[in-house]
């Protein structure tokens, strides 16, 4: 029996300049069914769900729903054929009501005018259908991300919904959260409704995938059913190689203690102590929202300062400006590299100057600047980062974010540091540069660096540090060295709600 | 077929040409195709060395808003600055003068000091706003601009200053050196000096890097605040020189000076690429914009264009350059 697919594609491609962000994918949905899209940062996930989500054209291939062939030319084209899409970045105007937010665009009319009585009723009535506690006349900035979700959730049900996407639903939801989603996700699937999920986390998966299709690179590595499979082998299917391949071991060397924190505190940290010392990975993880990455932006001068010591190689820094402490050795690398931590429409050359000169690179007596010596000295970083030639003259807005990320580890060796502190030093890039980068890690440590790798992804601080530290709703919940540091470990204190001092 | 791809080089070879310096060629281009079509005065000798005579004041006024608007922002107080160092140099000039008959040079030094320090007064105003409150840009020279527009009113009363030192009008404003005019020679030094401090100075360097990704910058050490203080005080010490060149141009301090400098030194910038978004932008070009700017309305004069249309098409000329600088970002952001 020819089955009929409630979404089919067939070879979907998406060609961006320079980059093939999804290579001729198959993929189908059916109706009843919790399909998980698996893959890294980069691998096409986000591509393909824009595609089906009707935010992106496709360069190649067919999209068919029920069997037949559809284009979208926008987001509303698909949502009027009953697919929505709950992006991560939610699509909620903050100073609107939550009933206003859910009718944008689709208010109930009294003749020229609003109705926002109906509006009110209809809001009530779909809250209490879904089982979503909310008020329909709160403003919407009042919510909780839970709850601005769950409100996201709610807009798709105008019209008859028949697919929902859903894009890491569960990356800022507490446990209690994530169990109501999973209900709610249930009821759908009972219905009849085909669910598109995003996820990073496998532990997810058994509880609620019926299939999982894995991608690498823009193409589908292969399609599997949730009881045929194990977590080893989707993330063999997600990397394409050994764990051991990926991570190299980092000699330890531990100096002396260069940067000593005591009762840090700050908006979101609580009395937070903690040691830096030369020679040595420190690991920090934590969920998103711990305070992890605040933490150490507050050690940098970067979030105000409401208590605590902070001491550099002996000298208090405690109310140092970013710029003087950045002077005196320590080293920030920012989580967002288009935000804060490259210029986009400058070429990588121009990216690394900016260091070099503000390092005193080429800079004479008289305060000129030689460009072609720091233009040499670039070259050098570049080639030291492994950013390919073809590369360097180009501008940073059209690199991969993997070389984008190469060319702000580049920052690092403009200005000689002592401390090095990485935030998610590899957010959004692929196995291969990864591994890389993991590399200029190892070589900074073992300078006798003190290298700080702030890092959501578990594994990765797991195999790099020689020392971690675990926060958890703004408190430093643990600090684990040598066989502590397993995961089930980490874990453990990831959802310690006491709130409990080391 | 081979003349299609004839035809489809020629464009890349437009694109490539757009995308690298911008709009500013074509315009260049466009204007004296049709201005010499207008008027047969146009394309001489004489008339271009006019144009180039004329062009200095703006020449020096686009330069400072150049370094602000790289900086990310935009200084619409640079008229005031000029009507308030026009102003308030020439009341100091003839005060002095007054003071020490015998002393005329040093009369109109303490006097010309005196406009500098109105207008180094302007520059921090808008640096401190700008940088340290963090107002935007907009509001903060618009207001500066109110408040300076107004003093030099109040301190005239609306009537221009005169019986200035004759030697001042005759040095600056008539003067000439080696027989090139001393305005052009005051431009010419403050291009190099501009360029210099543009490509070749780390400060130079900060105010890019200030304007390309303030984060970044602040992340690499840079001291932002004092970056954008800058490119706000220097921009306001260049009009402000402006100011006292034209002062002596029509040898009396008067209020209304460089009432519309604001909308054409960020025409001249803008159609010379540089980005309203900051990070972007080269002295050399912004000359040139600052050129073409002064022969278009060279042009329309020749042309007999009336001034009240001169007005229309400014306006619509920087509107133009906007919307082809966005579209030269977007090409440049998809990587084309």
């Amino acid at each position: 029996m020819q089955e009929i697919h409630l979404i089919e594609t067939v070879g979907l491609s998406k060609r961006y300049p320079g980059v093939l962000a999804l290579n001729s994918v198959d993929f189908d949905l059916k109706a009843g069914e919790v399909h998980v899209l698996f893959g890294e940062n980069g691998a096409g996930k986000s591509t393909l769900i824009s595609m089906l989500a009707g935010a992106n054209n496709p360069s190649g291939g067919h999209i068919h729903l029920n069997g037949k062939e559809v284009h979208f030319d926008n987001v509303a084209d698909a949502q009027n054929v009953g697919i929505y899409t709950v992006f991560q970045e939610f699509s909620l105007i903050p100073t609107l009501t939550v009933a206003q937010n859910i009718f944008l665009g689709w208010e109930p009319m009294n003749g020229p005018f609003v109705d926002h009585r109906a509006m009110r009723r209809r809001a009530k009535e779909m809250f209490d259908d879904l089982d979503f506690p909310i008020d329909p006349n709160e403003i919407t900035a009042r919510l909780s991300r839970a709850q601005q979700q769950m409100v996201e959730i709610t807009k798709a049900f105008h019209g008859d919904l028949s697919v929902l996407i859903l894009d890491e639903p569960t990356a800022s939801l507490t446990d209690r959260e994530v169990d109501h989603l999973f209900e709610f996700i249930e009821s759908l699937k009972a219905r009849g409704v085909g669910i598109i999920y995003i996820s990073h986390r496998m532990q997810e998966f058994t509880r609620i995938a019926d299939r999982i299709t894995v991608l690498r690179d823009g193409a589908k590595v292969g399609t599997v059913a949730m009881a045929d499979t194990n977590d080893d082998t989707l993330v063999e299917m997600m990397t394409g190689r050994a764990i051991s391949e990926i991570y190299p071991t980092i000699e330890r060397n531990p100096g002396e203690v260069l940067l000593e924190a005591k009762h840090i505190r700050t908006a979101g940290v609580y009395d937070s102590s903690l040691e830096i010392r030369a020679g040595e990975v420190l690991g920090v993880a934590g969920l998103v929202g711990s305070g992890k990455s605040r933490l150490f932006r507050t050690l940098m001068g970067l979030t105000t300062r409401v208590k605590g010591e902070i001491r550099l190689k002996g000298e208090d820094i405690s109310h140092a400006s970013t710029r003087d402490i950045i002077r005196k050795g320590m080293f920030y690398l920012s989580p967002d590299r288009k935000a804060e931590g490259l210029d986009l429409i400058k070429t990588s050359n121009d990216n690394l100057a900016v260091n070099l000169v503000m390092g005193g690179c080429g800079v004479s007596r008289r305060g000129t600047i030689n460009w072609g010596e720091v233009r040499a000295r670039s070259n050098e970083i570049a080639e030291h980062v492994e950013l390919d030639e073809g590369y360097r003259q180009k501008l940073v807005s059209q690199l991969s974010g993997g070389n984008q990320q190469k060319v702000l580890f580049g920052k690092c060796f403009g200005q000689d540091a002592d401390i090095y502190i990485l935030d998610e030093p590899t957010v959004g890039v692929d196995m291969g540069t990864r591994a890389a980068l993991y590399l200029l890690i190892k070589e900074l440590a073992e300078a006798g660096k003190a290298v700080v790798v702030i890092s959501s992804d578990l594994p990765e601080v797991l195999h790099l540090s020689h020392r971690m530290l675990v926060l958890a709703h703004g408190h430093l919940t643990a600090e684990l060295s040598g066989d502590e540091m397993t995961e089930d470990q980490v874990l453990k204190y990831f959802f310690d709600e006491s709130g409990a001092k080391i | 077929m081979s003349e299609e791809t004839k035809r489809s080089g020629v464009l890349d070879w437009i694109t490539r040409v757009f995308v690298r310096v911008g709009v500013l060629p074509f315009f260049l281009v466009g204007a004296l195709i049709i201005f010499t079509a207008l008027s047969s005065k146009f394309l001489t000798g004489q008339n271009l060395i006019n144009v180039a005579r004329q062009s200095v004041y703006l020449v020096l006024v686009s330069m400072g808003q150049m370094l602000v608007l790289i900086s990310g922002g935009f200084d619409l107080s640079v008229g005031t600055a000029i009507a308030l160092t026009s102003v308030v140099s020439a009341l100091g000039m003839v005060w002095f003068a007054g003071m020490f008959p015998d002393m005329i040079w040093l009369a109109i030094m303490l006097g010309a000091f005196m406009g500098f320090g109105a207008a180094l007064l302007v520059g921090l105003a808008n640096g401190i706003g700008v940088a340290y409150f963090e107002v935007s840009p907009f509001i903060m020279t618009l207001g500066v601009s109110s408040v300076g527009a107004g003093f030099a009113l109040f301190l005239t009363g609306g009537v221009p200053v005169s019986g200035m030192p004759f030697a001042f009008a005759d040095t600056f404003g008539f003067g000439r050196l080696w027989g090139i005019p001393v305005p052009v020679i005051v431009a010419i030094i403050c291009i190099i000096a501009m360029w210099v401090f543009m490509s070749r100075t780390r400060l130079g360097t900060q105010i890019y890097a200030v304007g390309g990704n303030i984060k970044a910058a602040h992340l690499s050490a840079i001291n932002t605040k004092r970056a954008l203080m800058l490119a706000y005080v220097v921009c306001a010490l260049i009009a402000s020189l402006t100011g006292l060149l034209l002062t002596a141009r029509v040898e009396s301090g008067e209020a209304n000076l460089g009432g519309t400098i604001a909308l054409e030194s960020i025409a001249a910038a803008v159609i010379a690429g540089v980005s309203l978004r900051g990070g972007i932008g080269r002295v050399e070009n912004v000359v040139l914009g600052a050129f073409f700017i002064v022969l278009v309305q060279n042009g329309m004069n020749l042309a007999q264009v009336s001034s009240y249309m001169q007005m229309v098409l400014l306006g619509a000329l920087l509107i133009l350059a906007v919307i082809f600088d966005q579209i030269r970002y977007r090409i440049i952001m998809s990587g084309r």
